[in-house]
């Protein structure tokens, strides 16, 4: 292992503009996806924020009786998908159009606005067929008018959302890949300067296992510091962001290790891959 | 094939041998041969007759078409990709060319080989320096393999062979790069390295050297064998 060790960090001694090289195309990969991420992260953000207003409102017949509204209201209550509902009356409807609306509040002077019971919905249970499930079921009272929830917004909410997902994930495999690739020809350049080392720890009997040691633990190396690099980068334009433009979020602790991680990952990857067919090659 | 010599006496064996080349066909064709513990063995023939594919068929690094090599007692037909590390530390390999890393210290290169096969830190450094006794650099440890004589070259490449004290010392013209002294300098190293109790097979073109000594001599000529001087392990018991 210290051998092992020994190997790889004499590996950037021998080669520090190649190492450099590497590391950097490794950096600006993870830059491109944590610029991504980051995007990505507010997006949920914003879309959370979003969601958190999501309510299903179900306008009451004139007249139904106090106690059949009180009823509902406590099964609607009940509802697995339920977190909270509460009765509208007519007049806390108005003040409610009143504050919403402000300057044109006198419209509703002789408005008379119909009871509702707001409903809110818990975190896991506001997308469309959810909200669509729960407003059908509370539809079955015969008291109840109209139900409104507004479908299409949420629908399209959710198609926004499951775009930014699957781009984030195409974009970023992707750059993942092109990442695996570059680190991989610059350990097969490394590889390639060591083939005549190589053959003679062959000749010696070492193993491969051995032999590929030092170039993986290099390539996770140059991976990692590619990771903190792109960590950096991603942070000042971050910075730079939330000076100029708006508050975005950062990735957390974990998300931010996880990136170092990644890049270690792809480093390792992509050195196992040219050695092993170097390896396999001679 | 009655050979007196199975088991534990014989080193190398190769039963029937045949090798082809994808590219230039037939390299070997047919050979039987057995070499024993201890016995000093020379390889010769004209070139391209086969003697460096018999010895890449010793250490692994080619594979035989038909037939078995057995050395140390593990057949090729049972031999993994994963068993060849293992096999070659129990052979020490010397080439024409030396191959020392040309940037590291004539210690490091065999230190090397020792750190290659896991050997514990604190054993390398007076292992390689009794090594380095052993053939006669004791005082050029520090030096860089361009600061030295071809001789002494292939002498570092001799010790870095005999680091993991090998059954047999397998030499592909070992003498190929050098004057008329070194060669013989060389050649005086791999007796005393025999008498001590290693096996040694060499691949020679210097048919001075092979005639001046005694020793075993196996002919190759066109893939074939042509002329061995006497069988068995022991060497002079002729038949
Ligand atoms: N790696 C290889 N691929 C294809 N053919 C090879 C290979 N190595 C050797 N050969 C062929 O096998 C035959 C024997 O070669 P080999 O190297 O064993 O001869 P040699 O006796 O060692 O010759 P020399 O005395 O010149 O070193 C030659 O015809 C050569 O062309
Ligand atoms: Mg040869």
């Amino acid at each position: 292992m210290t051998v092992a060790l020994r190997e790889a960090v004499n590996a950037f001694r021998r080669a520090p503009m190649l190492s450099a090289l590497s590391v950097t195309t490794i950096a600006f990969s993870l830059f491109a996806f944590g610029l991504f991420g980051l995007v990505a992260l507010n997006i949920r953000d914003a879309l959370g924020r979003i969601e958190d207003r999501v309510e299903i409102r179900a306008f009451l017949a004139d007249r139904t009786p106090v106690e059949a509204a009180a009823a509902a209201l406590g099964d609607i209550q009940a509802f697995p998908e339920v977190a909270s509902a509460s009765l509208v009356t007519p007049a806390q409807a108005l003040d409610r159009a009143r504050q919403e609306l402000g300057e044109f509040s006198d419209v509703f002077d002789a408005a008379i606005l119909p009871a509702s019971i707001d409903v809110k919905l818990k975190p896991g249970s506001r997308d469309p067929a959810s909200v669509r499930t729960v407003a059908q079921r509370i539809r079955t009272y015969d008291f109840i008018e109209d139900v409104r929830f507004g479908e299409e917004w949420i629908e399209k909410l959710y198609q926004i959302r499951n775009v930014a997902t699957l781009a984030g994930t195409v974009l970023g495999l992707t750059f993942a890949i092109v990442a695996v690739i570059i680190i991989g020809s610059t350990i097969r350049m490394a590889v390639l300067a060591r083939s005549r080392e190589i053959a003679i720890m062959r000749v010696v009997g070492a193993t491969d296992g051995f032999i590929r040691r030092p170039f993986l633990i290099e390539g996770a190396i140059k991976g990692a510091l590619g990771g903190v690099a792109a960590l950096l980068l991603t942070w000042a334009t971050n910075e730079v962001i939330v000076r100029y433009v708006f508050a975005a979020a950062f990735f957390n602790l974990r998300l931010s290790l996880l990136g170092i991680l990644a890049g270690a990952l792809i480093g390792l990857v992509g050195s196992a891959f040219s050695v092993g067919r170097h390896l396999k090659h001679v | 094939m009655s050979n007196p010599h199975d088991g534990g006496g014989t080193v190398i064996r190769f039963t029937r041998v045949r090798k082809e080349y994808a590219r230039t066909g037939v390299a070997l064709d047919d050979i039987s041969l057995a070499i024993g513990k201890g016995e000093f063995v020379f390889l010769t023939g004209p070139s391209g007759a086969g003697k460096s594919t018999i010895l890449k068929l010793v250490f692994a690094e080619e594979r035989p078409t038909a037939g078995e090599v057995k050395v140390a007692s593990v057949s090729s037909a049972a031999l993994r990709a994963r068993d060849v590390a293992r096999l070659r530390r129990k052979l020490g390999i010397v080439f024409q060319d030396f191959r020392l890393l040309e940037d590291r210290t004539v210690e490091a290169n065999v230190g090397f080989a020792l750190e290659v096969t896991g050997a514990p830190r604190a054993s390398i450094a007076p292992r390689v320096s009794r090594l380095l006794t052993q053939v006669g650099l004791a005082s050029k440890g520090s030096s860089l393999p361009r600061e030295l004589s071809g001789g002494e070259q292939q002498r570092v490449a001799i010790a870095r062979a005999l680091v993991n004290d090998p059954l047999v010392l397998i030499a592909d013209e070992p003498t190929g790069n050098l004057d008329e002294r070194a060669t013989r300098g060389v050649f005086e190293l791999l007796r005393d390295i025999n008498a001590a109790g290693t096996a040694v097979m060499m691949a020679t073109h210097d048919l001075d050297l092979v005639k001046r000594s005694d020793c075993r001599t196996i002919e190759i000529n066109h893939g074939r064998l042509v002329y061995d001087s006497g069988e068995g392990p022991s060497r002079g018991d002729g038949q």
